[in-house]
């Protein structure tokens, strides 16, 4: 048994929903109580989708445990299949229905349904999200990717894009950067998957010569079947950073047998050049902690060290899988890798280390935030503003741009704050002070009381007082400020509980 | 499992008119561990443990947003393959976990152990152990147990849950003990605060609120205690406390200047407050109430609304958006319908109003979208397709969130449904 108050991963079969509401023309049909829709609204919410995910669950509930709840997923499958007609189907069990005993495999294949259908064992009890995730995009490029054949000529190399799913973090950009990159290079994309495929495009999969992998923790165990099972190689380099960048383009080329110059030459990537501006002096050094997927964070660490010219003080992963990579990269920096998905583990790391700045996710944006150090997001899980409007990867040269303002923005914002609270007490930063273009005849403003309307000193009694501290102190001021413009314009004397309610009523809308 | 029967055998009153239908096949609502969320704001010395899975954790974690670092008073004892397997003493562990988080938070004062999905398939018993560690614990702590998990509840469910399991523990009233108010669910503290305000002044006391706000300020109860429920969701509290004698006051929830007129004047009737003296104390509070409602009826009235299954508290809402608001109702969706407490509300609808208890959401959405209402009232999981579709929504967890009851809140309840509306009229892209 685990205490735990964060998570940093959800259940597995959470994990196959990232697979299945990035795809089309798939449906998931998941044996689970009432309650567990929940995780519809990661989706429909932080991610903003407005589509709901092809989910369907049975919501069995005590009063049908009696009874035959594999009845209840037979028919749950049945009604899915006429009513979305997939091209293919995965079931399983989440956590509770595992203990059931009821087997969504063995009952799906005895209806005979008219499309494939791909069960997942996802053991609730043992793994997470991620690798949730990994093993139902393993059995679905499995299933549907077929035996090995002869490639269609083609003047071009092809390859696929592995990894990307739903509720990932940058994927939707990261995948368009990356396009962009390889037919800068000349080389055809084959098909995108999980995110934005069908089940028919997975069984085109062996078409491609070979495999770019940019999110291992999700992908890494289906390109590894399809080296196997297709004969295609997959790229190890992921290109976050530029240096990082630079490497995948050589990768890339040596795979497709073409020249990696022109792809170079094309580098518009400011980083290199901000970071050498003078402006950038003062990052050197900075001591950086970094926490995150192992993806995310062991690209994070070299970008820090090499391509910002901090100091890399701590690095760990919340992804047990990947531990091993972790530990490889925090040796080359000389720190001890942090393999912790206990959050309070990782605060006490930060509190202990003291970085000057923090790079995780969405948990060490709050943990920072409480001490107050400066952070930036570098990883899942993140929260609704990670799923920004704006274009903005992480992946390739532009991504490598957007990690240099969103890291630098929070040094700079801190250095302000500390400037302004050194110069609190001068004569120029004080609270009174008015802004210098105003010039030197301007008198200074002064604070003003909120109590004084139209020369009448109003008086708050006591209880109205106490009221109106009950508000959020988010709307108090504007509530302090409705009642006692209310109450001047009646020429009342005293503001009562009665009046604050009484204004409240006249100014709703 | 799909059937939509109606229903026979129905309460008496308007609900012979009302076609009650129960339907049934997949649920999108939330299980009674969400009840947690708010709860844990309510009783500021008790902490909340539930004892489930990850998706468990998962779930309040997402439910809760960034108020899970504001000193959260809640965790999840994750179970593993260990403790499944018999290779780990529940017991043991379960004890141990408590005895961390005890050590860890000194002030807690009084613990729920929240059963779940898991918990209650495997047959945890967690009343055995709250009375064990009770035991350990006593008497600095008081470890009480409920079920908040999905089979067995759906959302609001949780509260009745967690409220029930109080009822038990609360001290008898004195043998000669007046006649007491006790009110029933829980309110934000600034509707609590106003109502007790109108109660004093109608001159009905003692009164007081069940959850209270310190795990040592439990109420009495007992036969010369009345109680009002003030959440629509609370039949086995409404039950546990009958078996402590207590007698129930039936009346609306107090949802509108209608409806909070009705609650109150059932407990000053009780309470042989004379009707002219109810309206003294009233009738500026409803007037108040009324200014504000008149602002939003221009955008409301007429307007059809289609509310989804989730909290119990449709029937009571639909009730004040018909009568108050002079909406149309195209479908009032319930979780769950108790026909006893929901009587008075049920009394006062339209009697066309079709009600569904229960869920089949495709099929519901089907009939939302051949509706085409103006409003719908339903779930973060469905509002945003919904929307997509080119319905206007309103997300109803805020219904559970923000502070609805009372007259002084009336105008902001309206606000809620009318601001959809309004911001769909403003935006040009």
């Amino acid at each position: 048994m685990q205490l735990t108050l964060w998570t940093y991963e959800g259940p597995p079969h959470v994990g196959a929903m990232r697979v299945a509401a990035a795809m089309r023309g798939l449906h998931y049909v998941l044996h689970a109580p009432q309650g567990d829709t929940y995780a519809d609204l990661l989706f429909t919410m932080i991610e903003r989708r407005d589509t709901r995910p092809p989910v369907t669950y049975t919501t069995f509930q005590a009063r049908d445990l009696g009874g035959d709840t594999a009845e209840l997923f037979k028919s749950a499958a049945r009604e899915a299949y006429e009513r979305f007609s997939p091209q293919a189907m995965i079931v399983g069990a989440s956590c509770t229905a595992e203990l059931l005993q009821d087997d969504p495999g063995g009952l799906a294949k005895a209806l005979d349904l008219p499309c494939p259908v791909i069960p997942l064992e996802l053991p609730a009890y043992q793994k997470k999200e991620n690798w949730g995730a990994s093993e139902a995009f393993y059995r679905l490029v499995r299933g549907l990717a077929g035996a090995r054949r002869d490639r269609p000529l083609r003047d071009r190399k092809s390859c696929n894009i592995l990894g990307p799913t739903a509720l990932g973090f940058r994927c939707r950009d990261d995948v368009r950067e990356i396009a962009k990159l390889l037919a800068t290079l000349g080389v055809d994309v084959n098909v995108v998957a999980p995110l934005g495929a069908s089940p028919k495009d997975l069984t085109r999969l062996g078409d491609a010569d070979f495999n770019v992998l940019l999110y291992p923790e999700i992908g890494l165990a289906a390109a590894q079947w399809l080296e196997r099972a297709h004969g295609q190689p997959f790229t190890r380099s992921i290109p976050i950073g530029v240096g990082a960048t630079r490497d995948f383009i050589a990768e890339v080329a040596r795979m497709a047998e073409i020249d990696p110059a022109p792809a170079l030459e094309t580098n518009d990537s400011r980083l290199p050049w901000y970071s050498r501006s003078v402006d950038s002096t003062y990052l050197t050094g900075k001591r950086v902690f970094i926490f995150g997927d192992a993806t995310h964070a062991i690209a994070a660490a070299r970008i820090a060290q090499d391509e910002l010219g901090f100091q890399v003080v701590g690095l760990g992963t919340y992804a047990r899988e990947f531990a091993r990579d972790v530990r490889e990269a925090a040796a080359r920096y000389g720190v001890e890798a942090l393999v912790t998905d206990d959050y309070l583990d990782v605060e006490a790391k930060v509190s202990e280390l003291q970085p000057e700045l923090v790079l995780g996710t969405q948990m060490e944006r709050h943990i920072a935030k409480r001490l107050g150090l400066p952070c930036a997001v570098i990883s899942a899980p993140v929260h609704v503003q990670d799923f920004p409007a704006r274009y903005s990867p992480h992946m390739g040269f532009e991504g490598a741009n957007v990690i240099f303002d969103s890291w630098v923005h929070p040094l700079m914002m801190g250095l302000e704050e500390h400037l302004l609270t050194m110069f609190r007490d001068d004569a120029e930063f004080h609270d009174g002070a008015a802004p210098s273009h105003l010039g030197e005849e301007q008198e200074p403003r002064r604070p003003t009381s909120a109590a004084v309307v139209s020369d009448i000193v109003l008086a708050w009694a006591d209880d109205a007082e106490k009221e109106l501290k009950k508000i959020p102190f988010f709307v108090r001021g504007k509530a302090r400020r409705n009642t006692e413009k209310f109450a001047a314009e009646r020429g009342l004397a005293t503001i009562t509980v009665e009046t604050l309610y009484d204004a409240k009523a006249h100014f709703a809308r | 499992m799909n059937a939509l029967a109606p229903l026979s055998g129905l309460a008496k009153g308007a609900c012979d008119a009302a076609p009650v239908m129960q339907e049934r096949g997949q649920r999108e609502v939330f299980c009674g561990l969400t009840g947690i969320v708010w709860l844990h704001r309510k009783i500021q010395d008790a902490f909340f443990l539930v004892v489930g899975s990850r998706t468990c954790a998962h779930l309040i974690q997402s439910a809760a947003g960034v108020m899970i670092f504001a000193e959260p008073r809640f965790a999840t004892a994750i179970l593993e393959d260990r403790d499944l397997a018999g290779v780990a003493d529940i017991d043991d562990e379960l004890d141990a976990v408590v005895d961390r988080l005890l050590a860890r938070r000194p002030e807690i004062k009084l613990l729920f152990l929240v059963g779940s999905c898991p918990s209650e398939v495997i047959k945890i018993d967690l009343s055995r152990a709250a009375a064990r560690q009770s035991r350990q614990h006593a008497p600095r702590v008081r470890i009480l147990s409920y079920s908040g998990s999905g089979i067995e509840t759906t959302f609001t469910q949780g509260e009745d849950a967690c409220l029930a399991a109080l009822v038990p523990t609360l001290p008898p009233e004195p043998e000669n003990a007046s006649h007491s108010l006790l009110v029933v669910g829980a309110l934000a503290d600034i509707v609590e605060d106003q109502f007790a305000r109108l109660f004093d002044v109608l001159g009905v006391a003692p009164v007081r609120f069940l959850p209270m706000r310190h795990a040592a300020d439990l109420p009495p109860v007992g036969p010369s205690t009345s109680f009002l429920l003030a959440q629509p969701f609370l039949a086995d509290t409404a039950h546990a406390l009958q078996e402590r004698g207590a007698r129930w006051i039936e009346a609306p929830f107090p949802l509108g200047a209608e409806g909070v007129t009705l609650w109150l004047r059932a407990a000053a009737k009780a309470f042989g407050v004379s009707e002219a003296r109810f309206d003294a104390v009233t009738s500026p509070a409803r007037a108040r109430a009324e200014e504000a409602l008149a602002h939003y009826r221009d955008a409301l009235a007429g307007k059809r609304v289609f509310l989804f299954p989730d909290s119990q508290l449709e029937p009571a809402l639909a009730r004040f958006l018909a009568r108050e608001m002079a909406m149309r109702i195209v479908e009032i969706g319930t979780p769950y319908l108790h026909r006893r407490h929901m009587a008075a509300e049920l009394d006062l609808l339209p009697k066309d109003a079709p009600i569904v208890e229960g869920q089949h959401v495709e099929k519901q959405l089907d009939r939302c979208r051949a509706a085409r209402p103006d409003l719908v009232v339903c779930g973060l999981g469905l509002a945003n397709p919904l929307e997509a579709e080119g319905f206007a929504t309103k997300w109803s967890i805020e219904l559970l969130f923000s502070p609805i009851q009372g007259y002084d809140q009336a105008g902001d309840l309206a606000e809620l449904f009318a601001r959809p509306l309004n911001r769909r009229a403003r935006l040009e892209v």
